[in-house]
């Protein structure tokens, strides 16, 4: 099916989300739909589905102008989309998932399930997917999860898919995997949008790129094109693609927090964090890498004190944090750069000054005697946005009038404003654009050559890149090695996916340990 | 070059690895010691030498079951040892980790309250007749059994109905008026559901359409509906009570042959239309909601609104849709409190169903078949206490009336397990 996108316009308020964009998409043809975080290009997915009403412009199918009411009509004209995230429910089953919103019913009004779990059988089949059509959708990991999304658009014979930042939650291994599904798809003459904000990906895969910024295309590329004219094309600027961390490694002194055989068990004994023990030393970043969901959410968690480990110990400078409350760890020097930034790190209602001082509001300077005291309060806000050039109206608007990227310069700001003996950051620049990752990854950095311990947990190899001197992989509640900084992608996709530490160093490119960031005790 | 990176933490090595074990937890088994030692003080305070009547059969049943007496001080001692197994075996399960279950407990609860019924009329005139205990404790827990699928039904796709209370009153007001006015309890039977839709609906309007706090609307709702039928009992209805609201019972149809089975018998199937229609509503529920298209969209939307929608289901039709069909359910039960019963209407007759309608959903898991159960346990509790009002027994009434919330207490405790509500439930959806 050829789709044409022409001259839509969507916007919310006074804020352009998508301006007169122009969009072919061929019959069998991976189109690539590049640009940063906040571009507009789920936007426009979301429009072209039916979600959202376009305020101009029109949708063309095989020559045929079309409007989608809802995602009913969108997916009844041949439309399929994979969301970002997953829009499957958790307490179903595979087939049940799929089926839904077009299920087969014999008897009356019950599910005919033979038909529904032989349709799932069937497509699996087709593309080696080997999925349960019994399975529930909430056991399964990501990457089958993603799978069933792809059963479901098919399902429903989808002649253009849309796939939504779809290697976000994957492996390098998966990634591949599905880069060959897509080829596969491709060639069986499906028309696909694939979004990603990844130069490697749509190099690797798409037939053609069409570049958004600021919610406008700003123009064509081929996949030969080289990676920086690219990223330059995408972010409007030169940019500078080599590793930026220009300080070789930090100047690693001795152990400052010490993990030993932390291990915390969910109801019915399953096993979330096994034996975890691990060292961070003064002045170095130990990043802990993994796909997301294989325990790094409850390691940071326990390390700050918001679950309680069931055995096991974690020692800061010689005291034991383990079983203490939140507020002990934070006021024992810690500082916690939540991975969940709109939920945990801040209060979206409360003002940016507020935020500021969440963690200190009830101690001199900032409160005496049960009252806050404001004018403190004032001059500590606007020193730290000066300090940390966070972008503001003021300092009395509201948290959520803020960008993604300066809310995290407010987090980071409270976070490094106290006496710190250990950074925890988890996934510090999800969902930012290019300009405010370097100014985390800077500021982090900072931290380090300050000499303070620095625990990254990063679900993105480039940044694990960018920061680590030594890596943990975390793979199903272990650690399941500690390599040095410089190790290759294909050596930490290989442990990501839970090949050892030692036979993924051999299995790999031998790129491991270039000597560059590495640490010897 | 080196891999000393690779070596895990050497402090780690010396460790021993042994298994990290999952804490016990013998909640569920402390709980039942506590009430096993109250059986035990039962045993210390019944005196010796006198004996407990019990009444299993009415006369007109296939099999004649003669009264027996039981020697009440043996029975109690019997039964507490009985009472033994399922709390040895909880202790047991409790420490090896295992889960206790259902089972146990209930047995448990049985062996309860039995050594309660001997222990508390020993040596008294009295006679516990159980099918009548039965069959009220049946008869008290239908408003309860429609108010919890009523709360199912909305819940499960997505709107939190607290309304339950209202609608119960709305149905038996309506039932009353209709009934009364066509001098035919079953036009009362039609009519009820109606009256529970409407309030059904404006529930739905206002929390679906308009994105009112579900449980606000719902609080709203249950004090206009008592305020009106309150005005309208105390202006038309006590005026012209003869037109308005008179007493009309629905018939009692006896099921042949399976109604003069002993003991369950009388108390299934020798009921009026109603409990039929209760039985065909639980039955059918506990099956639609799990494996028909209805149910699974129905879910879909409680669950993961947005999915649902991606799919092309129109959510808040499907949730305004389903709020007024659970309110009908409710409005249907309401129906029990006027012409079930061959009572007239009066104020605020519902006193507070709706509410322990909601708590029985919840205890059961927001599944008709432990909703059924948890509703049963509560109409069993409250009979119980009208039943222990009325013999002359060694506890004031007052602490009796503390019997059903003592169950309920006992109840949660033993059954404790994952409870998961819709995981969209008390949401707004813009589709």
């Amino acid at each position: 099916m050829r789709l044409e996108l022409r001259g839509i316009s969507k916007r919310f308020g006074d804020f352009y989300a998508n301006r007169e964009i122009d969009l072919v998409v061929e019959p069998g043809q991976i189109h690539a739909l590049l640009g940063e975080n906040g571009a507009g290009k789920s936007t426009l997915m979301n429009v072209l589905y039916g979600l959202y009403q376009p305020d101009a412009g029109q949708i063309v199918l095989d020559g045929q102008p079309v409007t989608f009411a809802g995602p009913g009509q969108a997916m009844a004209a041949g439309i399929g989309m994979v969301h970002q995230h997953f829009m499957l429910v958790p307490v179903f089953t595979v087939a049940e998932n799929v089926v839904l919103g077009h299920e087969p019913v014999h008897r009356g009004d019950l599910i005919d399930l033979p038909k529904a779990r032989a349709l799932v059988r069937e497509i699996s089949a087709r593309f080696n997917f080997d999925v349960d059509p019994d399975a529930l959708v909430e056991d399964l990991p990501v990457g089958v999860q993603q799978r069933v999304e792809i059963i479901k658009a098919l399902s429903r014979s989808a002649q253009v898919l849309i796939l939504d930042e779809p290697t976000a939650v994957l492996t390098p291994q998966e990634t591949d995997e599905l880069m060959a599904i897509m080829r596969q798809l491709a060639q069986a003459g499906t028309s696909i949008v694939f979004i990603t904000h990844k130069l490697r990906e749509v190099r690797e895969v798409a037939d053609t790129i069409t570049v958004i910024r600021l919610g406008r295309v700003v123009g064509q590329a081929s996949p030969s094109e080289p990676e920086a004219a690219l990223a330059s094309m995408m972010v409007g600027r030169a940019v500078n693609l080599a590793a930026q961390k220009e300080v070789a490694a930090g100047q690693a002194g001795p152990v400052a927090l010490s993990v030993k055989n932390l291990t915390i068990l969910e109801r019915g004994g399953v096993p979330v964090l096994d034996n975890v023990s691990f060292d961070v030393r003064q002045g170095e970043v130990l990043a802990v890498a993994g796909v997301q969901g294989n325990g790094q959410t409850e390691l940071t968690e326990a390390l700050i004190g918001l679950r309680q480990p069931t055995s096991g110990s974690i020692e800061l400078a010689g005291t034991n944090l383990a079983g203490r409350t939140v507020k002990q760890v934070l006021d024992s020097g810690v500082g916690y750069v939540p991975e969940d930034r709109g939920k945990d790190g801040m209060v979206a209602t409360f003002t940016i000054a507020e935020n500021l001082v969440l963690d200190q509001f009830d101690r001199p300077p900032f409160a005496a005697r049960g009252w806050l005291d404001l004018k403190a309060i004032g001059q500590a806000a606007a020193q730290r946005i000066e300090a940390f050039d966070v972008r503001v109206g003021s300092a009395k608007d509201a948290m959520a009038t803020l960008s993604g990227g300066n809310q995290q310069k407010v987090i980071l700001a409270r976070e490094l404003s106290k006496e710190l003996k250990l950074l925890i950051a988890a996934q510090p620049t999800r969902g930012l654009d290019v300009g405010s990752i370097e100014t985390v990854h800077a500021e982090i950095l900072k931290q380090r050559d300050l000499g303070i311990p620095v625990l990254v947990v990063s679900t993105e190899l480039d940044e694990i890149a960018a920061l680590a001197d030594r890596v943990a992989v975390m793979y199903r509640g272990k650690v399941l090695g500690i390599v040095p900084g410089g190790t290759s992608r294909e050596t930490l996709g290989l442990m990501m996916a839970g090949v050892p530490a030692e036979v993924a160093v051999a299995g790999g490119s031998g790129g491991a340990a270039d000597g560059q960031g590495e640490v010897t005790p | 070059m080196s891999l000393t990176g690779l070596a895990p933490a050497p402090q780690a090595a010396e460790l021993p690895l042994a298994p990290v074990l999952e804490p016990k937890t013998f909640k569920a088994p402390i709980a039942l010691s506590v009430f096993w030692a109250v059986a035990c003080v039962f045993t210390a305070v019944t005196p010796a030498g006198v004996s407990t009547k019990f009444e299993l059969a009415r006369p007109t049943d296939f099999v004649k079951i003669p009264d027996f007496a039981v020697p009440s001080r043996p029975s109690v001692i019997v039964l507490c040892l009985l009472m033994l197994a399922p709390l040895a075996a909880s202790w047991r399960l409790a420490n090896q980790r295992r889960r206790v279950g259902l089972w146990l407990p209930s047995a448990f609860g049985v062996l309860w309250v039995l050594s309660f019924m001997v222990w508390v009329v020993a040596g008294k005139t009295a006679t516990w007749t159980l099918t009548i205990l039965l069959a009220s404790a049946l008869s008290l827990s239908i408003p309860l059994v429609f108010g919890a699928m009523t709360g199912l039904v909305c819940e499960r796709v997505g709107v939190i109905n607290v309304a339950i209370e209202g609608q119960l009153l709305a149905g038996a007001f309506l039932a009353a008026v209709v009934a009364s006015r066509a001098s035919n309890s079953y036009a009362g039977l039609i009519a009820a559901p109606i009256a529970g839709a409407l309030v059904g609906a404006l529930l739905a309007v206002f929390a679906v359409k308009y994105w009112v706090d579900h449980i606000i609307v719902g609080v709203v709702l249950n004090v206009l509906v008592s305020g009106l039928t309150s005005y309208l009992f105390s202006t038309v209805l006590t005026r012209d009570a003869a037109h308005w609201n008179h007493a009309i019972q629905l018939p009692v149809l006896p099921i042949p042959l399976l109604s003069r089975i002993p003991v369950i018998g009388p108390v299934l199937f020798r009921q009026t239309l109603l409990v039929y229609l209760m039985y065909v509503a639980v039955l059918a529920l506990n099956i639609m909601v799990f494996k028909s298209r209805w149910g699974l969209r129905l879910r879909a939307c409680g669950e993961h609104p947005k999915a649902a929608d991606t799919v092309g289901i129109r959510v808040n039709r499907t949730r305004i849709r389903n709020t007024i069909l659970g309110g009908a359910i409710a409005g249907l039960g309401g129906a029990y409190f006027t012409v079930a019963s061959g009572l007239a209407f009066t104020k605020d007759m519902s006193a507070g169903k709706g509410f322990i309608a909601l708590a029985a959903m919840i205890l059961g898991r927001w599944n008709p078949k432990g909703a059924l159960a948890a509703a049963l346990l509560f109409g069993f509790a409250e009979e119980l206490a009208v039943m222990l009002g009325v013999m002359a027994t060694p506890i004031p009434s007052n602490i009796l009336n503390m019997t059903p919330y003592l169950l309920t207490i006992f109840a949660v405790a033993g059954l404790v397990g994952r409870v998961r509500a819709p995981a969209a439930e008390g949401t707004f959806y813009r589709d």
